[in-house]
This record gives C-alpha cells, sequence and structure tokens, in this order.
C-alpha cells in the first residue's frame, strides 16, 4: 500500500506517470498540429529590406529558435513556411512562385511588413501589388519594415492558425466514400 | 586639364559643334551638335584624358522638339586630377544614337538601360536586350506618357503585369515653406 498522497502532487491527478508509464491522451490532429506548428521551417524570400529585420529575427537577440523556425532552408523541398520578405516586383514575382509551388504541402506563406502585403509604397508600374495576387497568403505583418517582434508575432499567429487546422479530421473525411 | 580648360580645348577644336557651355557651381556642361557627338566625345576619352564614363543617361523633354536628351558623364581617373566634364545633345523622336561602346565599354549597360526605360536605340550597339523589365515586356516605362501605375501586360510563363492602385494618388508634395502638415504628401491635381 503506497503512503498518502502528498497535496502537491495531487495538483498533477491528470496525468499520473506512476500509473500511466509513457503514455498520454490526445487527438490525432492535436498531435500532428503541435508538431508542425513547433518545427515550421521557413523558405526565406529575402527580397528587400525587411529580409535585414528577418535576419535579425534569426539571431541571438530575438532568437527565431524559440519557436522552432530558426531551420532556414533555402532549399524549397524542405520548407513549411515561406517568408516573403520585401517588395515583390514583376520579373521577380513568378519566380517567388515557382519557388512556392516546388515546396510541398503542408505549406504556409507569411506576407511580411507593406510591400509584400499590398505593394506598400510602391505604387508602380514595376511591382506587384501584394504577394497573395499570386500565393494564398496566412499572416501578414504589417510595418516598413516590421521589427522582429513583430515577425515573431505573425510566426505565432501562424501557430495558432496551425494548431487549429483539422490535418487528420480533414484527411479521414477525403478517404470516407460518399 | 581642368574642365573649364578641357571646354575651351573642345570650342577651339569643333568651333560651331559646340553649341552651349554652361557652368554652374562649378561644374561644366557642353551642349554639342548631334551629329559631331561621337567624335567630341573620342576626343574627351584620347586627348583630354577622361577615361571614365560615369554615366550615360536620357532625358524625356516631352512636348518639346527634339524631345530627347542624352547625357554623359565623363570623368579623368587615371591622370589623377578628377575632372568631371558633362557632355549633352539633343536627339529627335525616331532617331538613334551614336553607341559610345566602341570608347567605354561600360556604356552598353547604360545605353541598354536608356533603350529599356525610353526606347531610344542606338546605332553600333550590338546588344539592344532589355536589361531591367523582362524581354517582350511590350512598354517604356521611363517615358513621361507612360503611367506611373502602369498597364497591363502579359508575357506568358515569364511575366505579367496589371494596373497599380494608386488609391487616389499620386500623392506628391509641394515646395513651400508652410508647416509639415501642407508640406507632407498629399494627392493633389496635376496641371
Amino acid at each position: 500500500m503506497p503512503p498518502a498522497t502528498a497535496p502537491e502532487e495531487q495538483i498533477h491527478a491528470a496525468y499520473d506517470s506512476k500509473v500511466e508509464g509513457n503514455i498520454i491522451f490526445t487527438q490525432v490532429d492535436t498531435a500532428i498540429n503541435w508538431m508542425r506548428k513547433n518545427s515550421l521551417w521557413p523558405m526565406p524570400m529575402g527580397l528587400a529590406c525587411c529580409a535585414i529585420e528577418l535576419m535579425a529575427t534569426g539571431a541571438s537577440r530575438f532568437d527565431i529558435s524559440r519557436f522552432g523556425a530558426e531551420v532556414m532552408r533555402f532549399s524549397p523541398r524542405q520548407s513549411d513556411v515561406m517568408i516573403v520578405a520585401g517588395t515583390v516586383t514583376y520579373k521577380m514575382a513568378l519566380a517567388v512562385k515557382r519557388v512556392w509551388d516546388q515546396m510541398p504541402e503542408p505549406k504556409w506563406c507569411i506576407a511580411m511588413g507593406a510591400c509584400a502585403s499590398s505593394g506598400g509604397m510602391y505604387r508602380s508600374y514595376a511591382v506587384l501589388q501584394g504577394i497573395d495576387n499570386l500565393i494564398p497568403v496566412d499572416v501578414y505583418v504589417s510595418g516598413c519594415p516590421p521589427r522582429p517582434e513583430a515577425l515573431l508575432e505573425g510566426l505565432m499567429k501562424l501557430q495558432d492558425k496551425v494548431q487549429a487546422e483539422e490535418s487528420a479530421k480533414a484527411h479521414f473525411k477525403a478517404e470516407k466514400p460518399s | 586639364m581642368s574642365a573649364e580648360a578641357s571646354i575651351t580645348s573642345l570650342q577651339a577644336k569643333f568651333g560651331d559643334a559646340v553649341l552651349e557651355t554652361r557652368e554652374f557651381r562649378g561644374e561644366h556642361t557642353a551642349i554639342v551638335d548631334r551629329e559631331k557627338a561621337h567624335e567630341i566625345l573620342a576626343h574627351c576619352r584620347d586627348t583630354l584624358g577622361y577615361d571614365y564614363l560615369i554615366d550615360l543617361c536620357s532625358i524625356d523633354n516631352m512636348g518639346s522638339d527634339p524631345r530627347w536628351e542624352m547625357v554623359y558623364e565623363l570623368y579623368t581617373l587615371a591622370n589623377g586630377e578628377n575632372e568631371h566634364l558633362r557632355i549633352k545633345y539633343t536627339l529627335p523622336e525616331g532617331e538613334k544614337a551614336q553607341s559610345v561602346s566602341d570608347l567605354w565599354p561600360t556604356a552598353k549597360w547604360h545605353e541598354r538601360e536608356a533603350y529599356d526605360m525610353m526606347g531610344i536605340e542606338f546605332e553600333g550597339l550590338a546588344d539592344h536586350r532589355r536589361i531591367l523589365m523582362w524581354e517582350g515586356y511590350p512598354y517604356f516605362p521611363l517615358r513621361k506618357d507612360f503611367p506611373l501605375a502602369g498597364r497591363p501586360s502579359e508575357m506568358p510563363d515569364v511575366a505579367f503585369t496589371e494596373r497599380a492602385s494608386l488609391a487616389g494618388g499620386p500623392f506628391v508634395t509641394s515646395p513651400t515653406s508652410a508647416s509639415t502638415v501642407h508640406r507632407e504628401p498629399r494627392s493633389r491635381d496635376m496641371e
């Protein structure tokens, strides 16, 4: 017979490692989304001054690795989230689209800064008026350029969005014969 | 030789082909005859020591004839005098400018830019490819009659363009001594 439970252990009654061992109960969606959102590997699409802030976000002071997104992959095939950081000219736009098309699903997109979101101050013949004309954007980050804190908040917003997705549920729905 | 002396030397050698000379805060400009421009520029390089072409650009004086104005910024590097001389000449629409890429190889890119942005063609320039816009873009966007917002175009698998939303713009500042409230960029009637 074990001794009477100490009061501080009763607080953790929901999960008792002595009883349950290395087992936790969760939902598939929650588990998958938890894994996805904490290892979002960015495709850094640095096109202008926003890229400098993106670099600062990756460096030690702001440290994007606190959110599991420090693995800047310069190969689209290994990336999860494309951070479009800067002015997208029409000449560059199709290259951005091509890189986006090479990223495997599931993939997300952060439009960082005014230019990537809307063309910004470049209301001109040469500039695409927002990257959402070409690829679907999940999070828009305002600023010109946004501070690293703003980009990190955008990343956290994207994490919330990823956590709310029906990753497995949508998959099984699709499998079910109609 | 100073830029001032260079201009005197040009006037002595080419006479009437040097149409006008200007001096503004120590910057010397010679406006020359279009037919003689290449010869004069060659003389600047070979005899006067202007071995460096800083820049070559074009100006669109829309509404006046001739429409184009070519500007050559010359500099002496090798002889250590660091003199700066500007040569200009005008060019009517439809006529080709004389390429100076045989004198300064760097002129190739400048001339391609002048072609790309304003559609000015150069006699003797081997390579009339676009340099900033893409091959197949149908307009010359730095011409005065080209709208700031752009025009729609389509090059499948290369690029496309749409008109940019100016949202009531263009927003411009006006030179004034009034407060920043009046100075800040606003949508103004462009007359």
